[in-house]
């Protein structure tokens, strides 16, 4: 990336602000919840009504907002609401990937593969669907222990039903934060934009099952660039982004393949991985910077699933190098419509000949003298970067990211000269193990998490 | 993100709202929360590898238990916390950090505390009945975590809590 391609990222896309007004206006409103309703709240979701007019979600919003300010919300009222705020936003990813690509010179596929309709509904999905409904009209200053004992429950009949994955792992990781922050009615601030995107998605995947779509097969050469690490107390997944150079000989395609697992809120840091233990090529891959052979790997829009058996390594390959040469012709894939938002916009980038600079402890890198601020808080301490070798950077792969109205630069690898030596870290080097000394000694004496916890789970579970 | 003091958060989709675990050992104290209104958490016998003990201190009236698993009363309460109890204070601190316990607990901690054990100490509360049956069966559902299916399904929500340095 260049200064110029940053340059461009500046403009503030044509209508993002007044969506974004029109969401602040509707999370405001869900904050106080749509049981009472003021009028405040009533012009708010009147203007999520307008923003939506002349849409085929404008008969559905305006019915549902007439309701809500009548004081009768029927389950396919609130459906019509979260998909319109999620479509205001979904427009305002479109419009900043839009502004991206452009930027970059990024090709990106348009979405085809169809979305089929929602298989037959698990019954779990009705008690996860009441839990949303009863949040809403009682808005997140109304969250009490006995909401949060109900979402308990729906996590655990969630969790039970491999389909609804998706909808455990999003409410498990909102409840322990109204856990944390009841009685919300005291907070100062709530974290309105959040809380609401979470409910939106969630009333969202509750439809209905989630749809899988038909996924075509894709075989090549998968080449990593950087590996992004998300975690809440009770689950964590990495995300591999790649570029995938097709056997057939077709053009480089930007791709990204995920591997998750549960887990509890003492397992931190490193020990992730071992969590991750049955994706041994993965991680062999990630921690000896290493190509993979793929076969026949199922391909749904950018999203590449991963399949252990149909992976088998390949020659080391400088993540670095990669970007360099395959990364600006790669052609990317449009997201699935029901995941547009901006939080979801993850683009890989390489940044060279950058400085990187401090401002008042903000850091920033610098490229022909335009900036963008670096997304430090997001260097997870599974892997070894940290502000600190960030901050000693020459060259920088991470990815784009937009939040707070700003875009920022998540880091997930350097290039930095640390005592006359110029080194390269990157977020999966510990994916086989700590390989920094100190690190791995401080690892040893905390001793194995997830062992500990196996050895109580198979001696008091099973009783 | 932001710090976890609240202020910008309206309009953030990516906020830290609540600051994870800091790591620790958990081979004595293989759970802790601040849930229900309490302390809680198990501890590993020393002495019995199939028992554990399950130990809680009460917010605001600071009452507190320890019995095993089983229901039977640990011997080392004697009108004042067991080692149990003590070990529980430990490792909440540790993984919480002190100011978060005792906010919940309703401590006045004045000029800081270097341990649980001197959390414990600034305690007044008496022990008082509680379930322990309750706790252990949380107990056992945080473990069953570890035991779920493995799934393959992408989870683009997870983009909301990304992994961050804390606990480094």
């Amino acid at each position: 990336m260049r200064g110029a391609q940053v340059a461009r990222l500046r403009a503030v896309p044509a209508g993002l602000s007044d969506a974004l007004d029109v969401v602040a206006g509707f999370d405001d409103a869900l904050t106080d919840g749509f049981g009472r309703i003021g009028d405040r709240g009533a012009a708010a979701l009147a203007g999520l009504a307008d923003a939506l007019a002349g849409t085929p979600l404008a008969g559905p919003v305006t019915a549902a907002v007439d309701a809500v300010t009548a004081g009768s919300i029927a389950p396919e009222h609130l459906a019509a609401l979260a998909g319109a705020r999620s479509a205001l936003l979904g427009a305002a990813h479109d419009a900043l990937l839009g502004q991206l690509d452009e930027a970059l010179g990024r090709t990106r596929s348009p979405w085809t593969t169809p979305t089929t309709g929602s298989g037959e509904a698990p019954l779990a999905l009705a008690g996860a669907r009441a839990w949303w409904h009863e949040v809403a009209v009682t808005g997140w200053r109304g969250v009490d222990h006995e909401v949060l004992s109900a979402a308990a429950g729906v996590v655990e009949a969630s969790l039970a039903v491999p389909e609804l994955r998706r909808i455990a792992v999003l409410l498990d990781g909102l409840a322990a934060e109204l856990r944390a922050c009841v009685p919300v009615a005291t907070m100062a601030e709530v974290p309105a934009r959040r809380w609401a995107d979470l409910w939106a998605r969630g009333v969202l995947l509750t439809q209905g099952a989630p749809s899988t779509g038909e996924a075509s097969t894709v075989s090549g050469r998968l080449l990593p660039l950087g590996v992004d690490v998300h975690s809440h107390d009770t689950a964590v997944q990495v995300q591999v982004h790649a570029v995938l150079e097709p056997a057939d000989g077709g053009p480089a395609l930007l791709v990204r393949t995920a591997v998750a697992a549960a887990k509890v809120d003492t397992i931190v840091g490193p020990a992730i991985w071992r969590l991750l233990s049955g994706h041994p090529l993965l991680l062999t891959a990630l921690a000896e910077r290493r190509a993979l052979a793929v076969t026949d790997l199922p391909l749904r829009g950018g999203d590449l699933g991963w399949v252990d058996d149909r992976v088998q390594l390949d020659e080391p390959a400088d993540p670095f190098a990669t970007a360099r040469v395959l990364l600006p012709a790669a052609s990317a894939a449009a997201t699935d419509p029901l995941d547009r938002h901006p939080t979801g916009i993850a683009e890989p980038v390489l940044v060279e000949g950058a400085a990187i600079r401090d401002e008042d402890g903000t850091l920033a890198v610098e490229v022909d003298g335009e900036r963008v601020a670096l997304a430090v808080d997001r260097l997870p301490a599974a892997g070894p970067l940290t502000a600190d070798l960030v901050a000693a950077a020459s060259a920088c792969l991470g990815l784009m990211r937009w939040d707070d109205d700003r875009w920022l630069l998540q880091p997930l690898a350097v290039r930095a000269g640390v005592k006359r030596r110029t080194v390269q870290a990157h977020n999966g080097d510990w994916a086989c193990g700590v390989t920094d000394p100190k690190v791995a000694k401080e690892e040893a004496r905390a001793g194995d998490a997830v062992a500990v916890l196996r050895e109580r789970a198979g001696r008091l579970l099973r009783r | 993100m932001t710090n976890a003091d609240g202020a910008g958060w309206r309009r953030r989709s990516v906020v830290a709202v609540v600051p994870p675990a800091r790591p620790r050992k958990l081979a004595k104290v293989p759970f802790v929360e601040l849930a229900d209104g309490r302390l809680q958490g198990v501890v590993s016998s020393g002495s019995d590898v199939e028992r554990v003990y399950v130990s809680s201190v009460t917010a605001g009236t600071h009452g507190y238990q320890c019995s095993t698993n089983n229901n039977r009363p640990c011997g080392g309460l004697r009108g004042m916390p067991c080692k149990h109890l003590h070990a529980l204070a430990d490792e909440a601190v540790l993984q919480y950090g002190v100011d978060r316990v005792a906010r919940y607990l309703r401590v006045d901690i004045g000029d800081g505390l270097a341990d649980g054990s001197e959390l414990l100490a600034r305690l007044d509360g008496q022990p008082e009945p509680a379930s322990a049956a309750v706790v252990f069966s949380r107990f056992l559902r945080h473990l069953s975590y570890l035991e779920l299916p493995v799934s393959t399904v992408v989870l683009p929500e997870l983009h909301w809590f990304p992994a961050t340095g804390a606990g480094r």
